[in-house]
């Protein structure tokens, strides 16, 4: 068991070849042949020739396999048969049937084809699936059937072809009347091998005459299970409900033949039985009425079982559950590093680690056994050499430590410095699932760096998180090497920074940059705080300015110039140029265009030249540094940010109202039929477009003289003005004017007979009816524009409520098309097969997280 | 000329795209500087490059799925100009990877040649190009229960407008209704049956049928809008049909493009097909102000096209083509294609992700693509 652990993974299946269980191979394959629909004799012991035989495998404590000899989890299962009384068409082949039946000779069994096309056909067929694959050579089969089924004379026997059609579910007529499945078979049996490639059918992997069954597999119990409920009641599986009925089903038309019942009886239970089968296999087809439970509820039959997301496929195959994981409530902890994660003692002492003992760590290991699994960091189990588990109790400690030696492996506890895989959901792309190195901590909650919430698009509004403990070497290796927190700052979308300052932290910086001055013993004490302890760097004066104290925390000798927010207002303002000399912030002041996620170079360019690590301990520091400076000056929105002066309120009365007048004055237009309409456009939609042109001009003005009359200094603006959070359109509608409500483009239209609202007047055409909000948030809505703002503010969450689903599959089917690419070493993308996507990467090969914004960077390469 | 042009000795090795720039950037170097300068861009672009094995199909699926949960569904917008809408956002990214033949709102941008582009003509040229029915031309139709006939009004100012003869309305007339004479009487075209027998309801029939009746310009062009865009007049209309409107002897064929892919593909071959695919998820995301980079939609792109036809982000496209059973299984409609594949005795090799992930191997792909060689002895 345990050489089976050490030998490192080697592929073990190589190929999956898909067949058809012929008759023979079921009979050969079944352990047991069913003859009796009962299940459990009176002792509830499984009855022989029953369907829960144990021959077929065990479900039940205690019992031994028949075919095997093994006990329960360690026997798989054994398939059985059952004799079908009269043949049955398998459902998932009807159309195939219909196809083989129409193309070929109802006499001879040969393709309606000449034999030179027909070996024509089958040698291009051969040269196209060599050439341009499978699936290519499925179309020229159906180009070849559509002509085949088209041939009314057998060119072989010259015998003219009668018409077939199929009744749905599974009936076949010919000339209106039905034949029964004993002559379609017969019919199948009659077609050659050689004419089978015509219909792309592999004459050893599949015959005609199987999908008409005669003899039915029956699936191992293990496939089946029952359950025993509370009450000592034992409750079957859809599936052996399912197969009891066809049993019993087949009993009776065995025993109606036997006795020489009336055809119309015989005919009437082979109906049935074919019903029974036709559901056992798919319970979801559209003619038939679906199998149910005596509660009314639909069977889970075969097909149910695979298909579909909760199916075995896409449930239990592609994605599968795991041990050694934990989730709970997500706090933010600035002052834990970026690349840490937080975790409770609970759940440290819960989770473990496995430590094999050797002669060189055995004293340490047994630290761990001594303290237990109740005192932190203990033991949970150790695993003996023969893979056996122990758990560690009060009770078996000193057994434990007695027995311990190299060989063993020790379960231990998590602690500070193991791998972690963080993870939260929907996990888009790869930085949703990331590497920490945990640190465990008080309290009940995972702690993470606020700096990392963008990859994760986390908050902690109640955000719940998962994390799972990598087991093996390899695993964490791979996790330490290409999931770390460092090896993602850089985002494969646009190769710009994505872990980065954000809120609090940009604000802070902002501050500090632009105008703060410290005594040195304040900045000294400040950067301790941090974590800075290289104060070299602190120009040796009374008096240091904010710039000297950031300048603190970054590298030595760096270079970097940029351009801060300011530069696109006016590009003469000192501080609009960024400039970092030698590792010194000359000028310019640091905001979110130079530490936000996604924006400027200066992330990107402390990675490139100082490495992943150095950046994330820096971005720490920054992190801290905004933080704290925040909490030492103090930072707060009072109402008050949002008042102005009484001039700027005159202002933007006269703006409003100068926009009204202006409406107004269309609507006049309109009415006395003067206005011009655009082309292709009603008058009444052209108004419509010069309205809202009119009304959203007024709102950008009032925007205007909200943002040239406020107090700079305040800290909403601060917020603004530092890109941490807030546009100026929110300042506009705070203090100046909400403005026009828009549905789809258009204004409020909707509501009573010509009017939206029942206080306007009918056929009111004026900005306010029609949802123009006059007033900012700040002064107060009037009851009908408080309800044309929550009509939009519904419609967005409808938006919102619609887009996910929508855009969540157009992602899973990018995914799947697009999951097998990957870059050979030639250079060229490929997908699976083989077949070339692109010659050469992206045109330039270039790697997108290890550019800069997805561009060599020229200019600065050449600068040196 | 001693030394051979640095430039020359790196081509092939870097981009030409960067070795430009280069040039660009040192425009007055010296030979050596120049051959320096390349050394260190060489040396950083090996730096930059992509690692064979890396799983680029799942990170282009990432960097454009990820975005697609911040874009508006609103599925109408105005492009630019005020009059005409456009589908924009997540519906139209659908469309474009979808593969869809008929899309929402199919668009031109047609450019014009030199004087026409200065704004000559332009309303003529632009009312050239729609596509108009008998139902512009004509201002009134009356139809004379006495006599079986339908008496037409024309609109002569419009016609002079579009510079065409009352006899040439006749013309269409004859042609599409076969049957009925066509006179032409001062103002007014008079049509009367040739049958004996007429009834009025045929005639209401016809009625409607001639104001449906094609007059001229480009089919299919429902609306044209001149528009000036920086120093030249584009024409913007709803509706396209690239090969026709390539006939007109004003159109600038090298700029003008339509937003339908599968009509670029008929029209200008399927290399265009795929820059279209790129332009427009672009256009789209762009609009929406997020940043991907143009590396995953040009995979995309290429993906969709490589097999010489547009082939969508679908279970009857891309993935139909995926050699590996499993693998389509895992997409959508699995029962099918087991039963497909046990028809056929295909074999499953195992060569993708998702198979080996359900056998719990390691996938071929990024750090499960090496192997180790060693001499066994």
């Amino acid at each position: 068991m345990d050489e089976e652990y050490e030998t490192p993974i080697f592929k073990k299946v190589s190929s999956i070849e898909f067949n058809f269980l012929s008759p023979t191979m079921i009979k050969k394959m079944a352990a047991a042949k069913v003859v009796t629909p009962e299940l459990y004799d009176k002792e509830g012991y499984p009855v022989d020739g029953g369907l829960m035989d144990i021959r077929l495998g065990v479900i039940d404590p205690g019992l031994k396999c028949k075919t095997c000899g093994s006990k329960l989890k360690e026997c798989p299962g054994h398939f059985g048969y059952i004799e079908l009384a009269r043949p049955i068409i398998h459902i998932k082949f009807i159309h195939l049937i219909v196809t083989l039946l129409q193309s070929t000779c109802r006499e001879c069994g040969r393709a309606l084809m000449a034999q030179a096309s027909i070996t024509k056909h089958i040698n291009h067929l051969e040269m196209i699936r060599k050439k341009k694959g499978l699936i290519e050579s499925f179309d020229y089969t159906k180009k070849i059937i559509s002509n085949l089924r088209s041939t009314n004379k057998c060119p072989h026997c010259k015998r003219r072809q009668q018409k077939i059609k199929l009744e749905k579910p599974s009936s076949i007529l010919e000339n209106e009347k039905r034949i029964s499945p004993i002559e379609i078979r017969t019919r199948l049996e009659k077609i050659r091998d050689e004419d089978l490639a015509l219909f792309g059918i592999n004459p050893t992997s599949f015959r005609p005459e199987w999908s008409i069954l005669t003899v039915l597999p029956i699936p191992p119990v293990t496939m089946r299970p029952s359950i025993t409920l509370e009450s000592g009641e034992r409750s079957e599986d859809d599936l052996t409900h399912k197969l009891g009925d066809i049993v019993r089903i087949n009993q009776r038309l065995f025993e109606n033949i036997n006795a020489g019942a009336p055809e119309i009886i015989i005919e009437d239970l082979w109906d049935l039985l074919q019903y029974h089968i036709t559901t056992y296999f798919d319970n979801d087809i559209a003619q038939l009425p679906p199998a149910r439970h005596r509660s009314g509820q639909p069977l889970k039959t075969l097909t149910e079982r695979i298909k579909s997301k909760e199916g075995r496929i896409r449930h239990n195959l592609a994605g599968k559950r795991t041990n050694f994981s934990s989730r709970t409530v997500i706090s933010p902890d600035p002052m834990i590093k970026i690349n840490e994660v937080g975790i409770p003692k609970e759940i440290a002492m819960k989770l473990t680690i496995p430590e094999r003992v050797t002669t060189w760590n055995i004293d340490y290991l047994k630290e761990f056994v001594k303290r237990g699994a109740d005192k932190y960091p203990g033991c949970n189990y150790i695993i003996r050499p023969d893979g056996k588990k122990k758990k560690i109790t009060d009770e078996t400690k000193e057994a434990a430590l007695e027995e311990i030696q190299p060989g063993y492996i020790v379960e231990r506890q998590l602690m500070n410095g193991d791998i972690a895989i963080f993870n939260r959901q929907p996990s888009l792309h790869r930085m949703s699932m990331m590497c920490h190195r945990v640190r465990v901590l008080p309290h009940k909650t995972f702690r993470l760096n606020p700096a990392v919430c963008a990859p994760y698009n986390a908050d902690f509004d109640g955000d719940e998180m998962n994390i799972h403990i990598p087991q093996t070497e390899e695993a964490r290796a791979e996790a330490e090497i290409l999931m770390q927190v460092q090896t993602q700052l850089i985002s494969p979308r646009y190769g710009l920074a994505i872990i980065s300052c954000n809120q609090d932290a940009i604000s802070g910086n902002y501050i500090l940059t632009k105008h703060m001055k410290f005594k040195r013993e304040e900045a000294v004490s400040l950067l301790l705080s941090i974590g800075e302890t290289d104060l070299s760097a602190l120009p040796n004066k009374d008096i240091v300015t904010g710039k000297d104290v950031f300048s603190c925390i970054l590298p030595k000798g760096f270079e970097f110039h940029g351009q801060s927010r300011l530069y696109k207002k006016d590009p003469k303002d000192p501080d609009a140029i960024v400039k970092i000399d030698n590792g010194k912030l000359v000028c310019g002041i640091m905001d979110s265009d130079n530490l936000g996620e996604g924006s400027g170079l200066l992330l990107r360019n402390l990675v490139k030249h100082y490495g992943a690590d150095a950046t994330v301990e820096i971005l720490g520091k920054m992190y801290r540094l905004g933080a704290k400076i925040l909490l030492k000056r103090g930072f707060s929105t009072p109402i008050s940010d949002m008042d102005i002066p009484q001039k700027a309120k005159d202002e933007i009365e006269e703006v409003l109202q100068k926009a009204e007048n202006t409406v107004n004055e269309l609507i006049k237009q309109y009415k006395e039929g003067e206005l011009e309409a655009f082309p292709g456009r009603t008058k009444l939609e052209t108004l419509e477009f010069k309205i809202l042109e009119v009304l959203n001009k007024a709102r950008n003005e009032t925007g205007v003289i909200v943002l040239n009359s406020q107090d700079l200094t305040s800290d909403t603006r601060i917020m603004v003005d530092s890109g941490a959070r807030g546009n100026t359109l929110n300042l506009a509608q705070m203090s100046g004017c909400v403005g026009q409500q828009a549905l789809r483009g258009q204004r409020i239209n909707k509501g009573y007979f010509q009017r939206t609202l029942s206080c306007f007047k009918r056929n009111d055409l004026g900005p306010a009816a029609h949802g123009f909000i006059r007033n900012s948030f700040k002064k107060g809505l009037k009851p009908y524009e408080f309800f044309f703002m929550s009509m939009t503010g519904r419609d967005s969450l409808m938006d919102t409520a619609l887009r996910t689903p929508k855009s969540g599959y157009l992602y899973r089917r990018l995914a799947n098309a697009l999951q097998d690419l990957k870059v050979e070493y030639d250079g060229t993308v490929r997908e699976a097969s083989g077949h070339i996507i692109q010659f050469e990467y992206g045109e330039d090969n270039i790697d997108v997280s290890k550019s800069e914004g997805g561009k060599l960077n020229v200019a600065r390469i050449l600068k040196g | 000329m001693m030394m051979t042009n640095p430039f020359d000795s790196y081509k092939g090795k870097i981009p030409v795209k960067i070795l430009e720039e280069v040039k660009e950037s040192l425009p007055k170097a010296s030979l050596k500087k120049i051959s320096d300068a390349l050394q260190t861009v060489y040396k950083e672009y090996q730096e930059a490059k992509i690692a064979p094995g890396e799983a680029v199909g799942i990170i282009a699926a990432e960097s454009i799925g990820e975005p697609g949960t911040q874009m508006t569904l609103n599925t109408f917008h105005f492009a630019g100009v005020s009059e005409l809408n456009v589908t924009v956002g997540l519906p139209r990214i659908i469309e474009i990877l979808d593969g869809r033949r008929d899309i929402k709102t199919p668009m031109m941008e047609i450019y014009l040649k030199k004087p026409w582009s200065q704004g000559k003509d332009i309303k003529k040229v632009a009312l050239q190009i729609k596509e108009t029915t008998l139902k512009e031309v004509i201002s009134e139709i009356l139809i004379n229960i006495a006599e079986f006939s339908i008496e037409l009004k024309l609109n002569k100012a419009y016609l002079k407008d579009v510079g065409v003869q009352q006899g040439t309305v006749v013309k269409i007339l004859e042609k599409s209704f076969k049957g009925y004479s066509v006179k032409l009487k001062e103002d007014s075209i008079i049509m009367k049956s040739r049958s004996k027998q007429e009834s009025l309801n045929e005639l209401y029939k016809i009625k409607e049928k001639i104001k449906d009746t094609y007059f001229k310009g480009v089919k299919g062009v429902s609306q044209v809008l001149p528009v000036k865009r920086s120093n030249e007049f584009v024409i913007i209309t709803a509706g396209t049909n690239l090969k026709e409107v390539f006939k007109l002897d004003f159109v600038d064929e090298a700029r003008t493009v339509s937003n339908d892919i599968y009509e670029i593909a008929e029209v200008l071959g399927i290399e265009a097909a795929r820059q279209a695919i790129i332009n427009e998820v672009n256009k789209v995301i762009d609009a929406q102000g997020l940043n991907v980079d143009k590396r995953h939609i040009m995979l995309v792109a290429d993906t969709m096209c490589s097999s010489g036809s547009i082939k969508g982000i679908t279970r009857y496209g891309v993935v139909r083509e995926k050699s590996s059973v499993l693998a389509r299984a895992s997409f959508e409609t699995p029962i099918k294609h087991i039963i497909g594949a046990s028809v056929t005795g295909e074999v499953d090799e195992l060569n993708s992700v998702i198979e080996n992930v359900m056998l719990n191997q390691p996938v071929p792909i990024g750090t499960g693509l090496p192997g180790l060689v060693t001499k066994v002895k």
